[in-house]
């Protein structure tokens, strides 16, 4: 296998994965198509513990793969209606991997609205459970576009997630579930293990430089020595990858299907 | 045998502008949409809606009946965005009191309990608390937390679709999600239940099916015979989601509006059915894959 042979949807899906290593017994919840990819991948692999849906209202014993199904059965477990979801998640069992519009220096993200709430520039969905996931479980991001409309200098345009900013904490106290975890971009890894959770670049993608990272970032980040490659994905990763997205939807999610390894581009 | 069927028409009559309406469903499923579109034909004005908001909410945006509009979110998921709710808000004509999904069910369960409010710990750290209207309350004990005093959502009305009901309103959704339909009744001081058929009370199934009914019959103020009337969102197991007719929907935002307003808005349930290619195509819509 050369170094070209994976895309960057494969790196950033191996990448993500990795945020349930450690979860055990808990709901993944993949939105979109990569973090979804990403589930799939990790309960495929390193955490078979975990519990996922179809998307729908059932609990799968597999995850399902992306698109048309042919003869492909769904493994059906359990039941998830929505209710459940919310009893579920406010139990703080789940850790939710989501793409978000925009996120700033607390980790604080938004879906809602660009602009003013009252006459958004551009309205989209609405909150959602944005609030509710990010104080009672562990959050992870994904962002396939890594610049400064999404990564912005101050906060976001409307909080949708709780991040680490006191300011906005009722009494200055740290909501009882907030554990931000692990953002994934076109770019690079990154976590909250800055001082006072601060976003910290974890790993950069091959060819991506710390340099171009901070020139894509609308704040600081914290950088420590000479941060490593993201690991290539596995010749049994990519096997899985392929059998979770039978009809690879996943070059669609950044232009051009670029490759993983970029040093040669 | 109490007899609650009204016509759609009768329905919707009963209803008065500037009320608070619930709707049932969620996103594209199950969305009481032959009371929507009965809505959006009348002369009914600045209604308050709490959904968690799908086509239904476009609709009543586009045709003038929203004023105000509660919720967590408004989507078609295959098509994340609905265009006609974006035009409305970024025209600034439509007020919203954003809420969390799980905020939004809250709401709903403490008007259900008859409680002006209910803690809740969503929303802090974020912008939802700031909205006006939205206030905190400390806890009494030994912890002192603050919490958001979530408001009961009260409702004037609430229309759900259910999938059978008898002529008392006894009725079943047989859906694999009967989402928060149950609360939004309970909240509501008048229920309108749209069923997709209306049968006798021995044909809902019971004692075997006990388990798929929402709420008893006292909840329920009336019964409209809807067939297909969760059309272009999933009517359970009784058809899928029409993703090519909410395509064509979502691409009548703007200059298409008012022929698809003309063409599946104001024409009769009957009209309509014929319109989006009768009833043995609705009945082949398969089940949405997510």
């Amino acid at each position: 296998m050369t170094d070209t042979s994976y895309s960057l949807a494969d790196l950033c899906i191996a990448a993500a994965a990795e945020a349930w290593r450690h979860d055990g017994e808990i709901l993944a919840t993949g939105i979109t198509l990569l973090p979804r990819l990403a589930a799939g991948l990790a309960k495929l692999s390193i955490n078979p513990a975990l519990m996922m849906t179809d998307g729908e209202n059932a609990f799968v014993a597999e995850p399902v793969p992306v698109g048309p199904r042919g003869d492909y059965k769904v493994k059906v477990e359990g039941w998830a209606p929505y209710a459940r979801t919310f009893d579920n998640l406010w139990s703080g069992k789940r850790h939710a991997f989501v793409a978000p519009v925009q996120i700033d220096r607390f980790g604080q993200t938004n879906i809602s609205v660009i602009g003013d709430h009252a006459r958004p520039k551009a309205q989209m969905l609405g909150a959602r459970g944005f609030p509710g996931n990010s104080i009672h479980h562990q959050n992870s991001f994904f962002f396939p576009s890594h610049g400064k409309r999404s990564f912005v200098a101050g906060e976001v345009d409307y909080v949708c997630t709780a991040g680490y900013n006191p300011a906005r904490w009722a009494d200055g106290r740290k909501p009882l579930g907030l554990d931000l975890r692990m953002i994934v971009t076109d770019l690079c890894v990154m976590d909250f293990g800055g001082p006072d959770h601060a976003i910290r670049l974890v790993s950069l993608h091959p060819g991506i430089s710390v340099e171009q990272v901070r020139d894509a970032t609308g704040f600081d980040i914290v950088v420590e020595g000479e941060p490593p490659l993201t690991p290539a994905p596995t010749a049994a990763q990519l096997e899985l990858i392929a059998w979770l997205d039978p009809h690879g939807q996943r070059k669609s999610v950044f232009a051009g299907d670029p490759p993983g390894d970029r040093r040669q581009a | 045998m109490i007899d609650k069927r009204v016509s759609l028409e009768e329905a919707v009559a009963g209803l008065s502008s500037g009320m608070t309406i619930g709707i049932g469903g969620w996103a594209t499923r199950r969305k009481p949409m032959a009371l929507a579109r009965a809505i959006a034909r009348s002369s009914l004005t600045d209604l308050t809606v709490v959904a968690y908001g799908g086509p239904e909410i476009g609709l009543l945006a586009a045709t003038g009946k929203l004023k105000k509009l509660i919720f967590g979110f408004v989507s078609m998921d295959h098509f994340p965005l609905e265009p006609h709710f974006r035009a409305a808000r970024q025209a600034g004509t439509l007020e919203v009191l954003e809420l969390d999904e799980g905020l939004v069910h809250w709401g709903l369960r403490a008007a259900a309990m008859r409680m002006p409010f209910l803690p809740s710990r969503i929303g802090i750290g974020t912008s939802i608390v700031e909205q006006p209207g939205l206030k905190m309350v400390r806890s009494p004990y030994d912890d002192g937390e603050q919490f958001l005093a979530m408001p009961a959502l009260k409702l004037d009305a609430a229309i759900v679709h259910v999938n059978r009901a008898d002529k008392a309103g006894n009725c079943t959704i047989l859906a694999t999600d009967p989402f928060f339909d149950e609360l939004m009744a309970r909240a509501a001081d008048k229920v309108i239940v749209q069923a997709e058929q209306i049968v006798e009370t021995e044909a809902l199934g019971f004692p075997e099916q006990l388990r798929f009914q929402p709420f008893e019959r006292s909840v329920v103020s009336q019964v409209v015979h809807a067939p297909y009337g969760a059309h272009p969102t999933a009517g359970g197991f009784d058809y899928g989601i029409d993703l090519a007719h909410l395509k064509a929907y979502s691409a009548s935002a703007g200059d298409g509006w008012d022929d698809y307003r003309t063409r599946y808005v104001e024409v009769s349930p009957d009209a309509y059915l014929d319109a989006v290619g009768g009833a043995d195509h609705v009945r082949s819509l398969q089940p949405a894959i997510y």
